[in-house]
């Protein structure tokens, strides 16, 4: 811990670096993996047209995803944005599953009884469909986002920033508490980011908690 | 006002659900659809607010063709009441009530005063505004979805099964409910059913629905039960017709006959049945006067509880019947409108009356 406070300012910019990079793909791959996710499940084609290149996606080696971006999307070997990308497209490919499976979860009396009231599609989407996937989509995303925050350090072994670069230097310059501190630091990270995912859950669907309350009483009974 | 014009409705898949379907649903009174599982029933009721096209033919709601003009605004004034409530269960009651105001751009303030009034209406407890639909009983539950379909007052109500999936003490409370309501809102409803007896009791017409989705009858309950139009109709009604008929028949023409009876605390009667009535003249029970029980004096531990009441001017032959034939002595005990004993009737009486009855009315 000594080491953290006598070097807080590196500490804090590489945190700060952890968070953007991890993050920020966290958001861009669920702003798509909604649309997405609903397109998927407009038809058997789309849907497993989507979920089969997702899951392709899914499958590729980070390290690779990383090393063979710049070409394709045109970027210089060691700019950040390959990092963001390359995680955009890994949280995409994980969150687009869970978004399809989540609405094609909403009950069909629900949808349909919305309709029979006089929603009209993207109305019932925003206000039914969506906030009845929450609770699922949630789940996804803290994986998504404990993912792509241990994801980020393997970016630091080839060059990038972040906590992982903690661990890289402290091997090359033998400071084991440097290489200590960083695994602290990214579990807690991932930890944090994962609490305050779940309390934002809950926060967002107090429904959903009189749900489990009563799917649990039931089940003592 | 509701007209099926030779509606066919055929499925990709070849299924006729319902074939040449001609039919008007009266202006504010509860037309029921009633047959066996796969008629059509559901897809005929769906059809109204256009969930389901029919494939060919003309449907009107309101002089209005229903394929005309958008969805959305059809199905806004067209209230629907489904089997499992199909709340929302990410809203709380108060806000599913108030989903078609609020869709209708009256605002959310004025949506949920709206909502309480109705939770009211339909005898839910305000208390339940803020819960959501999981933290209610079935009964409950569909309550609500009868609430959220009144919400913004609309003209149509439909109504597929809204009562099957709660236990029969809570269904008939919901059905006493709906009829109560329908006398003050006087909507077009058209309810389906697959029980002919939820039929019978909610429905001023009846439509009597065969597989294959054509109409076998389409009458009012009393007709139904006297002059079922063919075996089908007359197997589907059911056991009991006869009897369930006499429901259906005005017990005006019975007369009223003497009723002997003893106030509590009064010497016991030497012989016979005598109805025991409290101080205001109302009937608490019976005693068997030749059966001499404990004390001298009439005393509660006396009372053999009595059948079922028969209210005089407002009764069926059916009530007259039962009042009769579920009473200890026989004779059936006969009461004003504020519950005051005003006679008797006996089994026979009913029986004697039941030709002139059947004159009288133009439906049997
Ligand atoms: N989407 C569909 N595609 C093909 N056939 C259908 C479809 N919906 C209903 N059917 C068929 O149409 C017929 C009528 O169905 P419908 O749901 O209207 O019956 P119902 O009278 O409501 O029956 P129940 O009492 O069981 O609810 C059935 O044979 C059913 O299988
Ligand atoms: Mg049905």
């Amino acid at each position: 811990m000594d080491w953290v406070f006598r070097n807080s300012g590196l500490v804090l910019e590489l945190t700060g670096q952890h968070i953007v990079f991890s993050l920020v793909p966290v958001l861009i791959g669920l702003v798509l993996a909604v649309p997405l996710g609903w397109l998927a499940n407009r038809t058997a084609l789309g849907r497993s047209l989507t979920l089969n290149v997702a899951g392709f996606l899914y499958t590729l080696p980070s390290l690779a995803l990383f090393v063979f971006l710049p070409p394709i999307i045109g970027t210089r070997i060691l700019d950040p944005l390959n990092v963001i990308v390359a995680l955009s497209v890994y949280v995409l490919a994980l969150l687009v599953r869970t978004v399809a499976d989540a609405l094609d979860a909403v009950p069909e009396t629900v949808v349909n009884s919305a309709t029979a009231m006089g929603f009209r599609p993207g109305w019932r989407f925003l206000t039914v469909e969506l906030p009845m996937a929450v609770p699922v989509i949630l789940a996804g995303l803290r994986v998504a986002a404990v993912s792509s925050i241990s994801l980020v350090t393997v970016g630091s072994v080839i060059g990038f920033g972040g906590l992982g670069k903690m661990f890289t230097e402290g091997f090359q310059r033998e400071i084991p508490q440097q290489t200590i501190s960083g695994i602290v630091l990214v579990l807690l990270l991932a930890v944090v980011v994962d609490g305050l995912l779940l309390l934002a859950g809950r926060t967002l669907t107090p429904w959903d908690r009189s749900a489990r309350s009563r799917r649990t009483a039931g089940r003592a009974v | 006002m509701i007209e099926f014009r030779g509606v066919t409705k055929r499925f990709p898949d070849g299924t006729v659900a319902v074939h040449e379907l001609d039919l008007v649903a009266e202006q504010g009174r509860i037309t029921v659809f009633v047959g066996p599982s796969g008629c059509g029933k559901t897809t005929s009721v769906r059809m109204i607010n256009r969930m389901i096209e029919p494939t060919s033919g003309e449907l009107r709601v309101d002089g209005r063709d229903v394929l005309a003009g958008d969805p959305a605004d059809l199905r806004r004034g067209i209230g629907y009441v489904i089997q499992q409530a199909g709340l929302f269960p990410h809203r709380t009651i108060v806000d599913n009530i108030a989903t078609v105001p609020v869709l209708l751009g009256r605002g959310r303030r004025e949506g949920r005063s709206r909502a309480m009034e109705l939770m009211e209406t339909v005898g839910l407890d305000p208390s339940m505004a803020r819960r959501y639909p999981n933290q209610l009983s079935g009964g409950q539950q569909q309550r609500v979805g009868v609430a959220r379909a009144l919400a913004a007052d609309p003209p149509v109500l439909l109504m597929d099964e809204p009562f099957s999936a709660v236990d029969p003490v809570v269904r008939e409370n919901l059905q006493d409910e709906l009829l109560r309501l329908q006398s003050e809102l006087g909507k077009t409803i058209v309810f389906v059913t697959h029980d002919i007896d939820e039929a019978i009791k909610l429905g001023d017409k009846v439509a009597v629905f065969r597989v294959g989705g054509t109409l076998a009858q389409y009458d009012e309950p009393g007709v139904l039960l006297s002059r079922p139009v063919d075996e089908f109709v007359d197997t589907f009604v059911g056991r009991d017709r006869g009897y369930r008929g006499l429901g259906f028949l005005s017990s005006d023409t019975i007369p009223i006959g003497e009723l002997p009876t003893v106030g509590l605390g009064d010497p016991v009667p030497e012989q016979g049945w005598h109805a025991v009535l409290d101080g205001e003249r109302r009937p608490l029970g019976w005693i068997d006067g030749g059966h001499r029980p404990g004390g001298a004096t009439v005393s509660e531990g006396d009372v053999v509880p009595g059948g079922s009441l028969y209210p005089v001017g407002s009764g069926s032959l059916r009530g007259a019947l039962d009042a009769a034939l579920s009473s200890p002595s026989g004779r059936g005990v006969a009461v004003d409108a504020d519950g005051r004993v005003a006679g008797s009737i006996s089994a026979d009486d009913v029986l004697t009356a039941l030709p002139d009855a059947r004159r009288h009315d133009p439906a049997a």
